[in-house]
């Protein structure tokens, strides 16, 4: 077996160090019921490279991937050119077979990397601090509520029919359980966003505002008037971005007065990957750090006193605090931190506001052409890269179908609401810099020809 | 002649000065160069990306254009490599060396699986394409699914969890929405003292009460103190098997019996599955949800703190309550995914969505690969191979360290020893920084917590005999050097690309992002 | 003025109606390095073993007990800025918060100075 190293002979000579007479010696702790005689019934022996490459491959070209076609998707992951360097760096050894830092002296590379990150998402996001990483964004959407309810030590936090239905979703899982009260109502089809309705529910037991920014529909308002009304009722406001690429062109949340900042980062770096692994921005004022989740990295000096970097405040994490921890996350996305921060700065500023331009222009020109097709309304007044067209029928079947022939046109709200059919004409569609103007001429025309 | 003497001599004078190396003007040492950070060396001007010019549209942006300076420093390409490869050296890694970090089953990562996880269709699909378009894809997580019930023995499986805790949250989901179902409402979660951080966390963050259950000296959990409080309050007992002793804990059955006759469940901690699969399924034991760390057992890297995927196998009574979406072969051979709109008929008791897609789909890739690659014979070996280093390493080195439960038999993966017998003010630490200098990684240090001074060494199987024997040689060596009082041990390391930082300077006055000391 | 201490490693100046409150010398001493220290809003009251703050080394959180019941009437604002004065000063200006009294017949059961010294040294 290629990777395992020992011989036969080391296996024989290690026995009688020990003084084992067989391996089965070793195992003497485990209830004889318990053994199993034999190898896993059904599993094959060990192949070769080859052979799983071979039969792995098969499994891949049983996918339309979305290089191979006209591509519309987003509703929180987006396809983002990847520059060539970034995937050559994150398969750099010593950082994709490192462990988490916990011993400094021998792990700055990451710590370095860290700390460049959380100044990058910090900077990107509007907010005086960010941590090392979540999962992705739908788990950190909900620490944040989390978050909100420790500061705030209030239980009810408003939803925005703008938010992510997935993120939605995990955060009534989880309310189901903790018994926080969550207030929510699936989108109408408007292109105004429910920022007024939110400002007239807040009352003085909401912990928090969760609003996504740009919305589920692609749609971008000023959060400055929510932040205020929240934080004059005692209240936070969450801002959640899925397309972090916006912020190269949109106002930040946290200059919009948000308290804490989550986000999907997957779209810088990180490729679509059919959902995982993400990347889950966290971002916060100053004041709330120590009710921050996860890891964070800060600067200090070594005992000769040189610059380093070390993990930090970890009297919050799990493995001190145990049961009063603020999160009960280990393992985090840091190699797609890496992977963000290294595209982040193959970018710099000039580079993110030239892709963010690329695509907010591209989509312009995408959602005009587009809402030129009979059958067509396009929704929104304000949109960055995203955003939804009414059909004349329901959008899942014209996705279905648009897929048989090889366009993938959006994502329809049928499949992201499938409680709430009064919008399932309704289709989400993201245009990146990946999207070619003859892609968007092939998906006028499919969608002529279906709608007609 | 032509008398050419440029760059003479050729053979250098042997080394007598090599401890007073004079300092550089760069702070570089050779190949070991110092790198600032990208805010220090990029600017806002710079980028190593080119675009093509954004056609001329009109501005819909709502009036919210973002005009401020980000702050975002940007570097050219070669910069960029430059910096990155500078950084990553300054990194201990498997592909360095042993890592024997107990608990976290540091192995190889086969770079078939990454090659694999990169294949553009799975590395370039959207989760949310049409089902008809990633029927591969579906296919990965099916089988993987399959292969995951079948080595441990449970009845169905979680795809869907992040990493470990994560995975420790969806049992516990189960376990209370299942509660809940039978209108059985209990509100404490058992959990052994030597447990993983996460356990305690994990139940505490669902809104359960924790309390600890004692271990016996021989560092399993105490049966009869477990037994005396099992009761109708009690939800869930978490058991981590093997545990972070690194110890088989014998009475696993018993302990499912009687939590079961007492109205709870089994929740199993499987970080450590690496020690047993393939030779014991975790069904067998009784246990009613485990969690499998990918990143741990199925080799796919730990990338410097993730990511990692958490699949939990779930017992016949917990799987009709495990979260959405999954994916269900169906009689035509294709693959349905199953989301809220069409789990009423096919699982009408899930607990729900626990993360916004489908799972670590990356990480599944790998870690089929890794299954298919090892096969039963292999997977097999790997347990046994885990298990015979880490007795190796115990038996190479009790008698120079204190080994608290070496005494009571062989132990599973892990080999557990403490600080005790070391020179008085000598410590733990001291021995983890000393072998920074010799070239490894420190063990797990001061986990779990029932252990003085643990220090838990976890081998893996993925280490040769050679690398053993050198690992077992440095270990000696200061272990016997903090018995003899050594104390330039407490300078440790001399020779890592830091010296012990100041944890202390950087929790009293956090620095967790760089301003330009331009402005302040 | 009397000073009284607790097995929980607390010392208490009674002044009147008012108890200052902090952790001793012994237990800073076991603690290492204080990095952080949350401390009660004033006006919080507490029954005697209420968690009442939390201290903070790099590696470990410990909680404080309130010793006594009462309420909060002010806290140490310069452990805010400066954990470091517990490790340099714990039984004087390391002070952690000021209760106003309750109930003056718990402090019956506490030990005075030599008590103190005399269990810490049995530890
Ligand atoms: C015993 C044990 N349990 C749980 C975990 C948590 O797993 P993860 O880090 O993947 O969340 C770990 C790993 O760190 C562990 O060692």
């Amino acid at each position: 077996m290629r990777y395992l190293p020992l011989t036969d002979t080391d296996r024989r000579d290690m026995l009688s160090f020990i003084g084992a007479s067989s391996i089965d010696d070793l195992f003497v702790d485990v209830p004889a019921q318990a053994r199993l005689p034999g190898t896993i019934p059904g599993l094959p022996d060990h192949a070769s490279e080859m052979a799983v490459e071979r039969h792995m491959a098969r499994l891949a070209k049983r996918n339309l991937s979305a290089g191979e076609a006209p591509f519309f998707l987003g509703a929180g992951a987006y396809r983002h050119h990847i520059p060539a360097s970034v995937d050559h760096l994150i398969q750099r050894g010593e950082f994709l077979t490192a462990y988490t830092p916990y011993q400094p002296e021998i792990a700055q590379g990451t710590l370095q990397v860290l700390f460049e990150f959380q100044t990058q998402v910090a900077r990107l996001l509007g907010c005086d601090v960010a941590n090392a990483s979540m999962y992705d964004g739908s788990t950190a959407c909900w620490e944040a509520i989390v978050m909100a309810r420790r500061v705030t030590k209030r239980g009810k936090a408003l939803l925005s029919s703008g938010l992510h239905p997935h993120y939605v979703s995990v955060a009534q899982t989880m309310a189901k359980f903790t018994g926080d009260a969550l207030a929510y109502r699936a989108p109408t089809l408007d292109a105004a966003t429910d920022i007024d309705a939110l400002i007239g529910a807040i009352d003085k037991d909401t912990s928090c505002v969760v609003v996504q920014y740009p919305d589920i529909l692609g749609r971008v308002a000023d959060l400055t008037p929510l932040a205020e009304a929240a934080q004059a009722a005692g209240a936070l406001l969450v801002a959640v971005v899925t397309e972090p690429v916006a912020l190269g062109a949109i106002r930040a949340p946290g200059s919009m007065g948000a308290d804490i900042v989550v986000g999907e980062g997957q779209s810088i770096g990180v490729g679509l990957q059919f959902g995982g692994p993400y990347l889950g921005l966290f971002a916060c004022k100053q004041k709330y750090v120590r009710q921050m989740p996860g890891r964070l990295c800060g600067e200090t000096v070594d005992a000769s006193g040189k610059r380093g970097f070390v993990l930090t405040l970890s009297t919050r994490e799990q493995h001190i605090r145990r049961e009063k921890a603020t999160s009960n996350i280990c393992t985090n996305s840091g190699l797609c931190a890496l992977a963000f921060s290294v595209h982040m700065t193959l970018l710099g500023e000039k580079g993110l506001r030239d892709l963010a331009g690329l695509n907010h222009a591209l989509a312009c020109q995408a959602a005009d052409r587009l809402a030129q097709v009979p059958g067509v309304t396009l929704l929104n007044d304000s949109f960055f890269n995203e955003f939804t067209l009414i059909l004349s029928k329901d959008a899942r079947d014209v996705v279905r179908t648009l897929a048989d022939k090889g366009v993938l046109a959006g994502v329809s709200l049928g499949r992201l609401f499938p409680a709430a059919p009064e919008i399932g004409n309704g289709l989400v569609v993201a245009v990146t810099e990946t999207v070619t103007p003859e892609d968007i001429e092939t998906l006028a025309k499919a969608l002529e020809e279906e709608l007609a | 002649m032509t008398m050419l003497k440029e760059g003479r001599p050729t053979a250098p004078a042997p080394v007598e000065d090599a401890h007073m190396a004079p300092a550089t003007a760069t702070g570089n040492r050779a190949l070991m160069l110092e790198e600032k950070l990208i805010f220090e060396i990029g600017s806002t001007e710079t980028t190593g990306v080119d675009f093509a010019q954004a056609p001329l549209t009109g501005s819909r942006l709502g009036n919210l254009a973002r005009t401020d300076v980000i702050g975002l420093p940007g570097l050219s390409e070669q910069e960029t490599v430059r910096h990155y490869t500078r950084l990553s050296r300054q990194n201990y890694a498997i592909d360095l060396g042993l890592f024997p970090l107990g608990s976290c089953t540091m192995k190889h990562n086969p770079r078939l699986n990454e090659k694999v996880a990169r294949m553009p269709g799975f590395a370039d699909i959207h989760p949310l394409q049409p089902q008809s378009t990633v029927q591969g894809a579906l296919g990965v997580i099916n089988e993987l699914a399959f292969w995951l019930i079948e080595l441990t023995g449970m009845h169905g499986v979680a795809m869907t969890p992040k990493a470990g805790a994560h995975g420790e949250l969806c049992g516990l989901l189960c376990i209370r929405a299942a509660l809940e179902a039978r209108g059985d409402a209990r509100s404490v979660v058992l959990v052994p003292e030597s447990a993983h951080g996460t356990n305690p966390a994990t139940a505490a963050f669902c809104g359960y009460k924790v309390e600890d259950i004692p271990a016996t000296p021989e560092g399993r959990v105490d049966l009869e103190a477990l037994k005396a409080r099992l009761g109708p309050d009690v939800a869930a007992v978490m058991i981590t098997n093997p545990n972070t002793c690194g110890l088989f804990e014998r009475d696993m059955k018993t302990i499912s019996d009687a939590v079961h006759a007492a109205g709870a469940f089994v929740y199993c901690d499987g970080a450590n599955f690496n020690a047993i699969v393939g030779r014991v399924r975790p069904g067998d034991l009784g246990v009613d949800a485990m969690h499998i760390n990918l990143h741990k057992t199925f080799s796919t890297p730990h990338g410097g703190g993730g990511p990692g995927s958490g699949p939990v196998v779930l017992s016949e009574a917990l799987a009709p309550f495990g979260p959405l979406p999954y994916t269900a072969r169906m009689a035509d051979g294709t693959i349905h995914l199953i989301e809220e709109e069409n789990v009423g008929e096919e699982m009408p008791r899930s607990f729900g969505r626990m993360s916004a897609f489908h799972g670590q789909m990356g990480m599944f890739t790998r870690a089929l690969a890794y299954i298919l690659s090892h096969g039963a014979d292999g997977l097999r070996q790997v347990a046994e191979d885990a298990v015979l280093n880490a007795n190796y390493i115990l038996r190479s080195l009790d008698d120079v360290l204190d080994a608290p439960f070496g005494q009571s038999g062989p132990c599973m993966h892990e080999a557990l020893f403490s600080d005790k017998g070391l020179a008085e003010g000598f410590t733990t630490l001291d021995i983890a920084k000393g072998l920074i200098d010799e070239g490894f990684h420190p063990m797990t240090m001061y986990f779990p917590l029932v252990v003085h001074g643990a220090m838990l060494v976890e081998p893996t199987e993925t280490e040769s005999k050679a690398a053993l024997d050198q690992f077992i040689l440095a270990l000696r060596s200061l272990a016997e050097r903090a018995k003899a009082g050594d104390d330039a041990l407490k300078g440790a390391p001399y020779h890592a690309p830091r010296r012990r930082l100041d944890e202390t300077l950087a929790a009293r006055k956090p620095v967790l992002t760089w301003t330009d000391p331009g402005m302040v | 003025m009397s000073r009284y201490f607790t097995d929980e490693h607390e010392w208490i100046d009674v002044e009147g109606e008012i108890a200052t409150v902090g952790i001793t010398d012994y237990a800073q001493e076991q603690l290492g390095d204080i990095v952080f220290v949350e401390l009660p809003a004033e006006g919080a009251s507490f029954e005697k073993g209420d968690d009442a703050a939390v201290v903070e080394s790099v590696k470990a959180a410990s909680d404080v007990y309130a010793p006594i019941s009462g309420e909060v009437v002010e806290s140490n604002s310069a452990l805010e800025d400066e954990p470091a004065l517990v490790n340099s000063d714990a039984e004087e200006d390391g002070w952690f918060f000021k209760l106003r009294i309750a109930d003056a017949s718990e402090l019956e059961g506490l030990m005075n100075e030599a008590a103190y010294k005399k269990f810490v040294a049995s530890l």
